[in-house]
């Protein structure tokens, strides 16, 4: 589904990335560990899109496509989804209006007609239940006024709506309480199906044992230094990271 | 991020879809303004000696007159005496009678989506189409008449009800008021008489589409509305222009007389052409709208929404004096690329626990200048007098300019006068968050400006309200590249 080859990112002529690989398939949870500043956030931004960040050198595909040629909504239409680290408020604009935009430029992108606004209601009451999410929340402004918490839910909402095939959480669980990182990570994982894949970027070990990746990676200094499976993630938990960079020879 | 010169090209070229002309035999006087000049206008018009008389002394007082030069605007010199004051494009020829309307005109009104034939009109609305300087046409006169309604162009109300014409001119707006307003009252040509009697609620929305045509000439469009006791209007206007890559003046005044327990509410969509992405050409929208609320408990609404025009430069206004009277000015000011707009209110308080509401919401792109001016003013006849005022700015992109000048003049220490203002900006992370969830730039900036706009929006009738959401999308597009 991703590949990713030899990618080299800077962000005000300063290299983030320096040379990552990386292959997602189809129904594949990858996890994407690191310390702070290693360039998890970097990566994600880089695959949905976000203009601040230059690609000098690799490539990314996305079911055989050119993503790195397609703008960040195309990349959106394509069935790309990003939970956002920390999601912005759009005041004045409801959850209604902004998720039917969303979604009738993805059928407009596929060539489908506009949803008819009572199913697409009705889709919205389903979809919010997945999460937990308050009746009140979706007739407010996009995010605003939102608690930390349900920020992260409606970000999990959205993916609900929007049915990705290859999601990335982007520290989805930091800021949540323990009752909060269960209902987001039931509501992902019943939104996961055989085809949907997801990129979990985390520095938790208690979101994971929810997901419960099938490939831990390991981020230092812009490169994967190390990847494994999931027991990888329970001995960052115990050791933290100093032993994998020193194993790197770093 | 910077602005594609692609992207500006495809705005200057394609957003303003009204801007083709029409081709249409029009009787033009020659350039130029004097005492003769306001005297042809006055017989080509046939008019009686009275309203000569009104003409002749507002443009002998215009004469006296300096432009204002207080506005926020760099607003070029205009030479009054390269204008042509009058252009009949409805100018009768041989084989045509006198009722007939040349189908070009119909095309025109057509296309701008304004059909004149009673039988396609937009349910529940009458239309009065004003072209240049003559009424070409209005709807569904006879159906209003039943009921006492008289809806018809200003020149066929000086004809057929001089008394209250001649009753209601001028009384809200002298033509001693302002520079503009004399030169209006000097040389107006056409727009709209309402007269509602008393106690009829006017079943349909009343509106006149204003058309500027001919080149070389200026709009000065006369309209008065006169709501009499308990009665009630909704009143809508609209106004378009060509392209052209000189600046057209256009000079209004609108008057409003609303009676005791009556109600106006009076929205305008102003889409008059703003210039090239340049800032070559435009129309100059320099106008003097204003209500006079003058029986008890009577209501007037003013609601803008202004995306065109090169400048604006108005302030609807209500003067408050009958008890327990209120106001409201709902307004959306968009100005894009090299626009400049400086409008507002004034609320002038004279009667006992008197009410006005002020909203304003100015949005500015590209290189323009955006400005709120509102004054309140609260008389020492005006025991319990209550405004509140609230005005927010916009800003998209960092080389545009949003000013807020309020006035406030209170002779009464009863009153309460609350003022609230906010300057916020589209964030790029806003717009990014758009995109990441499918939906592009420009549909991002029309949802969040949208938004932002919804309280005045929703003032508007629905038919309004769809069409000005589309034009605040059309206007904002290419401003964030």
């Amino acid at each position: 589904m991703l590949e990713i080859r030899d990618l080299h990112v800077s962000i005000a002529g300063k290299e983030i990335l320096k040379g990552i690989n990386l292959t997602v398939r189809d129904g594949e949870v990858h996890a994407l560990m690191g310390q702070n500043g290693a360039g998890k956030s970097t990566l994600s931004n880089v695959i949905v899109g976000h203009p601040a960040y230059e690609v000098t050198q690799g490539s990314i595909t996305f079911n055989g496509r050119d993503l790195l040629a397609m703008k960040p909504e195309e990349r959106a239409h394509e069935g790309i989804f990003l939970s956002f680290q920390q999601p912005v408020e759009i005041p004045g604009v409801s959850m209604v209006n902004f998720m039917r935009a969303a979604m009738n430029a993805k059928r407009k992108h596929l060539g489908l007609e506009p949803m008819a606004a009572a199913d697409f209601l009705k889709l919205m009451r389903e979809k919010r239940k997945i999460v937990e999410l308050d009746t009140k929340l979706a007739n407010r402004s996009v995010n605003e006024g939102f608690s930390g918490g349900e920020k992260k839910r409606n970000e999990i909402f959205q993916m609900a709506m929007l049915e990705p095939t290859l999601s990335i959480l982007d520290e989805t669980d930091s800021g949540l309480d323990v009752d909060a990182l269960r209902i987001v990570a039931e509501g992902f994982n019943r939104l996961r199906t055989p085809q949907t894949s997801a990129l979990v970027i985390t520095h938790y070990q208690r979101l994971l044992d929810y997901l419960k990746p099938d490939v831990v990676h390991v981020l230092i200094g812009g490169q994967i230094v190390k990847t494994a499976g999931p027991e990888l993630a329970l001995q960052i938990e115990e050791r933290g990271f100093d032993w994998i960079r020193e194993e790197a020879g770093l | 991020m910077e602005e594609k010169n692609s992207f500006v090209r495809q705005v200057a070229e394609k957003k303003y879809e009204y801007g083709f002309t029409t081709d249409v035999q029009t009787d033009i006087i020659d350039k130029g303004l004097s005492e003769e000049v306001v005297r042809l206008i006055s017989e080509k018009k046939g008019e009686p000696d009275w309203l000569l008389q009104f003409r002749l002394n507002a443009f002998r007082y215009w004469q006296t007159l300096e432009p204002p030069t207080w506005g926020h605007l760099d607003m070029p010199e205009i030479d009054y005496q390269d204008i042509s004051y009058y252009a009949d494009p409805t100018k009768k020829t041989a084989e045509k009678g006198p009722k007939d309307i040349d189908p070009e005109l119909m095309k025109t009104f057509d296309k701008l989506g304004i059909p004149l034939e009673e039988r396609l009109a937009l349910s529940g609305m009458a239309v009065d189409a004003v072209m240049d300087s003559v009424s070409v046409k209005t709807t569904f006169r006879e159906k209003l008449q039943e009921q006492g309604i008289i809806f018809c162009s200003i020149s066929e109300a000086v004809r057929e009800h001089p008394d209250l014409v001649r009753q209601y001119l001028g009384s809200v707006v002298p033509y001693k008021d302002n520079f503009y307003a004399a030169l209006n009252s000097a040389v107006f040509s056409d727009g709209s008489f309402v007269y509602i009697p008393r106690g009829v609620r006017c079943p349909m929305e009343l509106s006149t589409y204003f058309r500027i045509n001919a080149r070389g000439t200026g709009q000065f469009e006369r309209t008065l509305i006169v709501c009499d006791d308990d009665a009630y209007v909704s009143y809508l206007e609209g106004c378009t222009a060509p392209m052209r890559d000189e600046n057209q003046l256009h000079a209004a005044i609108v008057e409003i007389v609303v009676m005791e327990n009556a109600e106006v509410k009076y929205s305008t969509v102003q889409n008059w052409y703003p210039g090239d992405a340049e800032g070559k050409g435009g129309v100059l929208n320099l106008v003097t709208k204003r209500g006079h609320l003058r029986g008890a408990n009577s209501r007037l609404s003013w609601t803008q929404v202004e995306t065109g025009s090169a400048i604006t430069w108005k302030y609807p206004s209500c003067v408050l004096s009958g008890e327990g009277s209120q106001a409201e000015f709902y307004s959306v000011a968009v100005t894009n690329n090299f626009q400049q707009a400086d409008t507002g209110t004034k609320m002038i308080h004279i009667g006992r626990n008197t009410r006005s509401t002020i909203i304003s919401k100015g949005i500015s792109a590209g290189h323009s200048q955006n400005s709120y001016r509102g004054l309140v003013r609260v008389a020492s006849t005006a025991e319990g007098a209550r405004n509140y005022s609230s005005c927010d700015s916009l800003l998209l992109g960092s080389k545009c300019g949003a000013h807020t000048f309020p006035y406030m003049d209170v002779h009464n220490e009863t009153a309460v006068v609350e003022h609230e203002a906010t300057t916020s900006k589209i964030s790029e992370d806003q717009l990014f968050y758009c995109n990441q969830r499918g939906i592009s730039t420009e549909d991002a900036v029309g949802l969040i400006v949208n938004g932002y706009a919804r309280d005045v929006l929703n003032k508007l009738p629905m038919e309004f309200a769809v069409e000005a959401q589309k034009l605040l999308g059309v206007s904002l597009e290419g401003s964030v590249g």
